[in-house]
């Protein structure tokens, strides 16, 4: 795979540093960097070209800064560019004035409308709506049967009947109203944008219920098709708003840049698991980041803030200073990164990650083991691991599940780390205090750590 | 049964006896690879026009190159971006280029009308013409093929559509639910097999999917069963943890020995550049045998499976290029770079 458009981006300038503008003939290097970039990404090749043509006129002639390099300076200029294209209203539905409103959900065979259909019922319910979810897939098998599944682990109710689709949603509508529920999520079957017949019967249900929100569901993963469905797609109905899901792989997702750019339309959520919680408002300029390669920093570090309990980081702190790092410790930070999501994606949106790291296997299970590990000893082994004889290690192998040789790696391991804390914690060596992250237990785990 | 006098002895079928005592008819393996998986019923060739068919419009980009007249850039850049729309990706795209460069180089082309035909037998050279792209099949004992794939991409259909064709074919199958994960997963299955009037092994949402598939092949063994379709839960290629229960369903099959013949990787052809990352990441975890190409009748072209056979050597098995069992037609290099450039429909367009 390619290095990051930064690194590429720095060979290219490494040339040009001390000069005062850039050049027709930097740019055009430099255009010729994005637009290998964004194609990597996925990003319709007619899309590309536009965009590249927006960045050229606005890069030529620009001073080069004193506090930017000319990568950083470039790659300012596209992030923002790239973040505006991408940008609009997102996490909002546009709703109605009436009750029910309706939210209709319709996209390609695959793109994950059902799961939607959920997380966006699960969302609108926090957000003190009542939903009722209507199934208008009578087209995959057992469609249906996964809606009402997934209805009863969000404890919203689920309408459907064997008729045919319209028929289904006039029902639905008539049902939310019984019941008093006042928003419907309304899953239909994926379809082909080139089948006419399907497309027909979309239309027919956009007739029916004149929904206040049409959203198209859209795969991360798409390529270049992605601006044919979209452009198909809204020709057939009014669409108000875009879903991206399937974004917890590591496809760059240009998809989103193509069908923003021909569609205009807000990417209005994304889709980040299968769990029905992974779900949440699109970051524009987050996935400008993603698309250019250049790390998710911002998700990063308020996943941070949102995750890292400020008092027990002090604490922990403290005991640091006094050089008292224990396995005690040692566990809690682990835990708490845990906390913040896959250690893989972590390390994907950190920038400037070698790229060994980023792509290795991540092994979330070794974490498992390192935890049942230190969980297995008393507290006071934990405290002091040097009381740890050959008996002792044979109970926490036992209790932990675990071989004695494992056990052994991960004092070994701690070990280590203990050194490293202290050395960083010792006085006088001011500069590197403020580096530590907090929660960076040498990242066990690791293959060659 | 039918004789076909071209063929001879291969295509006379065996006979033998399995452990519990039931006989079954049994096609031999050298047969399926010189036709094709699934070709052995329609002689008459009815379904090779109509991946074409399908795929017409994906064509239209390359045709514009036949009216360009003289070799120049612009032919190239076109060339390019036709190649790129199709998902192929830069690297590969990069590749043909320059082998069909150096073909015009060789040929002294001058004209951009004979660049299509070119591009052609570059795409069927990166395409490993002579790879074997039948669904292998065990000497004894029940074959196991396992359907994996990232989430969406039509696993349980492509399960269904094989099953379809194999009991047409006079195979027994039998269907090992082992997504039991996605909720109503294996009653997705069971619909099919209850269509099919086929067994269906499945266990409670949530259960292990190893032991589904291992109690599939058993029931297979037990009932005499020739083939057991394993379906397994969609997952991202990037989550180690299910990457790891894929690879313990596999080597819970290859308990049964002879059993395990193929890993088949199901891929959208709406897929873009992540089609390479997934493949990688399945074949390094599984190793995976063959590739099925899916939903192939929309505009979408699935190019990236140029790049997956050239990097990785996985072939391309099986394409889907519709929604009933015979639309799932076994893949052809020639027939599917023709599909992609269309020089052949050009030259029938060009002679009215």
């Amino acid at each position: 795979m390619f290095d990051t458009l930064t690194d590429r981006f720095e060979g290219i300038f490494r040339k040009l540093r001390g000069r005062g503008k850039l050049t027709d003939a930097d740019v055009d290097a430099v255009a010729r960097e994005i637009r290998l970039a964004l194609l990597e990404a996925d990003v319709n090749v007619g899309v590309v070209k536009q965009f590249v043509g927006r960045i050229k006129e606005r890069a030529v002639g620009e001073e080069v800064t004193k506090s930017l390099s000319p990568a950083q300076q470039v790659i300012k200029i596209i992030h923002e560019e790239l973040t505006a294209t991408l940008g609009g209203a997102t996490g909002k539905l546009q709703g109605g004035s009436r009750s029910p409103s309706v939210v209709m959900l319709a996209g390609l065979q695959g793109s994950g409308k059902t799961t939607v259909a959920a997380k966006l019922a699960r969302h609108l319910e926090r957000d003190g709506k009542k939903v009722l979810l209507v199934a208008a897939d009578l087209q995959r098998p057992a469609a249906v049967e996964q809606l009402r599944v997934l209805g009863e682990r969000i404890d919203v109710p689920v309408f459907s009947e064997p008729t045919d689709p319209v028929a289904v949603t006039r029902g639905g509508i008539e049902e939310a109203k019984r019941l008093g529920r006042n928003v419907v999520v309304l899953d239909t079957a994926g379809r082909l944008q080139v089948d006419d017949a399907l497309m027909g019967e979309l239309a027919a249900i956009r007739d029916v219920v004149k929904p206040d929100d049409a959203l198209l569901v859209v795969d991360a993963m798409t390529g270049q098709e992605a601006v044919n469905v979209a452009e198909t797609f809204a020709a057939t109905i009014p669409l108000t708003g875009v879903v991206l899901t399937k974004l917890d792989g590591d496809a760059r997702g240009g998809a989103a840049m193509s069908v923003k750019e021909v569609t205009g339309l807000p990417i209005v959520f994304a889709g980040l698991g299968e769990k029905l919680d992974a779900f949440e408002p699109f970051h524009p300029e987050r996935m400008a980041s993603r698309i250019l390669g250049m790390g998710d920093v911002l998700t990063l570090i308020e996943k941070a803030e949102e995750t890292f309990d400020a008092e027990e980081a002090a604490k922990a702190q403290e005991r640091l200073r006094k050089g008292e790092f224990t396995l005690e410790d040692f566990l809690e930070q682990m835990q708490q990164m845990k906390k913040m999501g896959p250690i893989q994606n972590i390390i994907g949106m950190l920038p400037g990650m070698p790229k060994e790291l980023r792509n290795a296997d991540i092994d979330e299970g070794e974490l498992g083991r390192v935890e049942a590990i230190i969980c297995s000893m008393t507290p006071g082994e934990r405290r002091d691991p040097s009381t740890i004889n050959g008996s002792r290690r044979y109970r926490i192998a036992t209790g932990s599940g675990t071989t004695t040789a494992q056990v052994n790696a991960v004092l070994k391991q701690f070990k280590g780390v203990q050194q490293m804390m202290k050395q960083m914690m010792r006085p006088g060596k001011k500069g590197k205090k403020g580096l530590m992250m907090p929660g960076m237990p040498g990242m066990p785990g690791l293959p060659g750590t | 049964m039918i004789h076909i006098p071209a063929l001879g002895a291969a295509r006379r079928a065996h006979h033998f006896t399995s452990a519990n005592g039931f006989r079954r008819r049994r096609v031999p393996a050298p047969l399926v690879g010189s036709l094709g998986y699934g070709m052995k019923r329609t002689s008459d060739g009815t379904r090779r026009p109509r991946l074409r068919d399908r795929m017409s419009r994906s064509r239209a980009g390359f045709r514009g190159l036949r009216r360009r007249g003289r070799l120049g850039d612009d032919a190239w850049d076109e060339l390019e971006e036709t190649l790129l729309l199709a998902d192929v990706g830069m690297p590969t795209t990069t590749a043909l280029l320059d082998d069909v460069k150096e073909r015009v180089a060789a040929d002294k082309v001058r004209d951009a009308e004979a660049l299509p035909v070119l591009l052609e037998d570059a795409i069927v050279d990166v395409l490993t013409p002579a790879a074997d792209r039948s669904l292998a099949r065990a000497d004894s004992g029940p074959t196991v093929w396992v359907v994996t794939g990232v989430n969406g991409v039509g696993k349980t259909t492509t399960i269904a559509k094989i099953a379809a064709q194999e009991l047409s074919d006079g195979s027994s199958v039998l269907l090992a639910a082992a997504d039991t994960f996605r909720a109503a997963a294996a009653d997705q299955l069971a619909h099919w097999a209850d269509l099919l009037g086929i067994d269906v092994v499945r266990a409670q949402e949530g259960a292990d999917p190893g032991a589904v598939a291992f109690d599939g092949v058993q029931a297979a063994v037990a009932r005499g069963v020739d083939i057991v379709l394993v379906d397994t839960a969609g997952r991202l290629h990037t989550k180690v943890n299910l990457m790891n229960e894929l690879g313990k369903i596999i080597r819970v099959v290859e308990r049964t020995p002879g059993a395990l013949q193929e890993v088949l990787l199901v891929l959208d052809a709406t897929t873009g550049q992540n089609g390479l990352t997934q493949a990688r990441d399945f074949t390094e975890a599984v190793g995976v045998t063959g590739v099925v190409l899916t939903k192939l009748d929309g505009t979408a072209k699935g190019g990236i499976v140029l790049a997956i056979e050239h990097e990785l050597g996985v072939p391309v098995k099986l394409v889907g290029v519709g929604e009933s069992a015979e639309d799932l037609v076994p893949f052809d290099p020639r027939e599917f770079a023709t599909a992609l450039v269309g020089s052949d429909d050009d030259q029938a367009e060009d002679a009215t």
